[in-house]
């Protein structure tokens, strides 16, 4: 059913992205975009330590690809960097999206992640 | 009028069911469905004539060279041009790609004047070619009609013109140029054409036209993926220098120098796609026997309908001209608050495909403002009853976005 993969929660993610914007003051940042979508994500990262302390990001494109960067920006607070650095996408989604994604759309459901690593391999 | 019973037989695909749904095929101007007769084709050559064309002397390749240049000669009858004016490519970005690589030798200073509106494969070649020479590149507007603005784009024309390239029909917008009233104020700058999505709609006459290049693909217009067509003017044909070596394109080699074939076979380097090209023909047949004159009449019908129907849904932009005679039936929209691939995905569930995204139009969708559109795009199998499936389709994005 096409309504489960646009949930309430995913729709509101979409609408009301969490961390949304730049950081003044950050670390590490990268960009990247979904070539046959064009979605984009920025993600701006402050360490704290080892961990993520603050983390922010900008982009547009789809309600998956939107919603999955607000989703991780919430889930990736306070982690370790190790645990971003070993999560794997499969994983992401059926954790932290919760949504059935097919081959067409895991681009953009994992769009932001992907970023997020590029951004922390520059540390 | 099409009987339309008929031609939805021709094509096996139509009865494909999608997620338990009929298909409803919007995403023609991507690449249009086979029909029966042409698959039937490919089939032929492979399993009774296969065989290297023009240098064998046994049958097969006979058969196989016979069938090849007849395709030739139905598509130089297709849109009124000499057979040896006819030159088989991969597809129309390679035909465009062609004439850019063969005038880069010719050229060497001075301005190219294309145009927003362009597909990727009719701007970037132009643009590469500019930097490289340090030229001009000049790019025409849109109206706020969605049309050419041809004032802006005379005003970029001068002596120093050497190449325009403009698309005949917009892949996004569906707007038709006035190509022959073009040709007329171009001068005597080369005129390339794109005409990737008029040729599978619109009745083309090169000689009416006076244009020295027009590429298109068999693909969008019944015919294979992996052909495409590039009609260059016989004296343009003779002067230029071939793009590839090799293969048929070579009539005597020596040490130091080597004579070219005569044309069409000039440009045509390495063994072609025969088979291909051979079913291409099959396609151009089936056009021809539905007549163009009737593809048109069939097109502006579902035009007339669609502006119609679209126009009534709120929050949906279209992008596009609203007279039916300034356009072709390809329809890019957007959903206020909804993206175009959610717009895809959710449309898919019903069955219905149509393409979401920049359409290899970036330019133009930066001159829109938008990052990507929704396109829904008819051909001669789509009636009203798939136009229906769409506005209800979009009435059901709507709904699982939960927005008016």
């Amino acid at each position: 059913m096409i309504e489960e993969i646009y949930a309430e929660r995913i729709l509101d993610h979409y609408r009301n992205p969490r961390n949304y914007g730049k950081l003044k003051k950050y670390d590490v940042k990268a960009r990247d975009v979904n070539i046959p979508c064009g979605d984009e994500i920025e993600i701006f990262v402050k360490m704290k330590g080892n961990k993520i302390g603050k983390i922010k990001f900008t982009g547009h494109g789809c309600a998956i690809s939107q919603a999955a960067a607000s989703i991780l920006s919430e889930i990736a607070k306070d982690l370790p960097k190790k645990e971003i650095e070993k999560m794997s996408y499969e994983d992401f989604i059926k954790k932290h999206l919760k949504i059935n994604i097919t081959y067409r759309r895991f681009g953009c459901a994992t769009l932001a992640l992907r970023v997020l690593k590029n951004a922390l391999k520059k540390l | 009028m099409l009987d339309m019973n008929k031609i939805k037989k021709d094509f096996p695909i139509l009865r494909v069911k999608i997620n338990g749904k009929r298909l409803v095929y919007l995403d023609n101007a991507a690449t249009s469905q086979k029909p029966k007769q042409v698959i039937q084709k490919l089939v032929e050559y492979y399993e009774c004539f296969n065989a290297n064309i023009h240098r064998s002397i046994h049958t097969l390749g006979e058969m196989a060279t016979e069938e090849f240049e007849k395709a030739r000669k139905e598509v130089a009858k297709f849109i009124n041009a000499k057979e040896e004016e006819i030159i088989f490519v991969k597809n129309c970005t390679e035909g465009l790609n062609l004439a850019a690589y063969t005038l880069a030798r010719e050229i060497k200073s001075g301005n190219i004047v294309t145009s927003i509106m362009e597909h990727h494969s009719n701007f970037v070649p132009w643009q590469q070619l500019c930097i490289r020479k340090r030229m001009e590149f000049r790019v025409a507007d849109i109206n706020e009609d969605f049309t050419l603005n041809y004032e802006d784009l005379y005003s970029k024309i001068n002596k120093r013109t050497r190449v325009i390239a403009l698309t005949h029909v917009s892949n996004i917008l569906g707007s038709i140029n006035d190509i022959g009233k073009v040709a007329k104020e171009g001068g005597d700058a080369y005129f390339v054409v794109d005409a990737a999505q008029s040729a599978p709609h619109l009745k083309i006459n090169v000689k009416k036209l006076d244009v020295d290049f027009l590429a298109f693909s068999a693909h969008k217009m019944f015919g294979p993926t992996g052909v495409g067509v590039l009609y260059v003017r016989k004296d343009v044909a003779e002067r230029l220098n071939p793009f590839l070596y090799g293969g048929e394109m070579i009539k005597e080699v020596y040490i130091t120098k080597t004579k070219w074939n005569k044309l069409p076979y000039k440009y045509e380097a390495g063994t072609p796609n025969i088979a291909d090209v051979v079913a291409f023909g099959e396609a151009i047949r089936y056009l021809r026997r539905v007549g163009m004159n009737k593809v048109r009449a069939h097109d502006k019908k579902i035009s007339k309908l669609a502006l119609r129907e679209l126009k009534n849904i709120r929050g949906l932009k279209l992008y596009g001209p609203t007279k039916v005679k300034d356009r072709i039936a390809i329809f890019s929209f957007n959903i206020k608050g909804i993206h175009s691939h959610d717009v895809a995905h959710i449309l898919d569930s019903e069955g219905i495909a149509v393409r979401s995204g920049h359409g290899c139009a970036m330019p133009l969708m930066r001159r829109l403002g938008v990052n990507s559109v929704a396109r829904a795009s008819f051909y001669i199998y789509n009636d009203e009853k798939d136009l229906e499936a769409l506005i209800k389709g979009i009435e059901k994005v709507k709904r699982v976005f939960k927005v008016d």
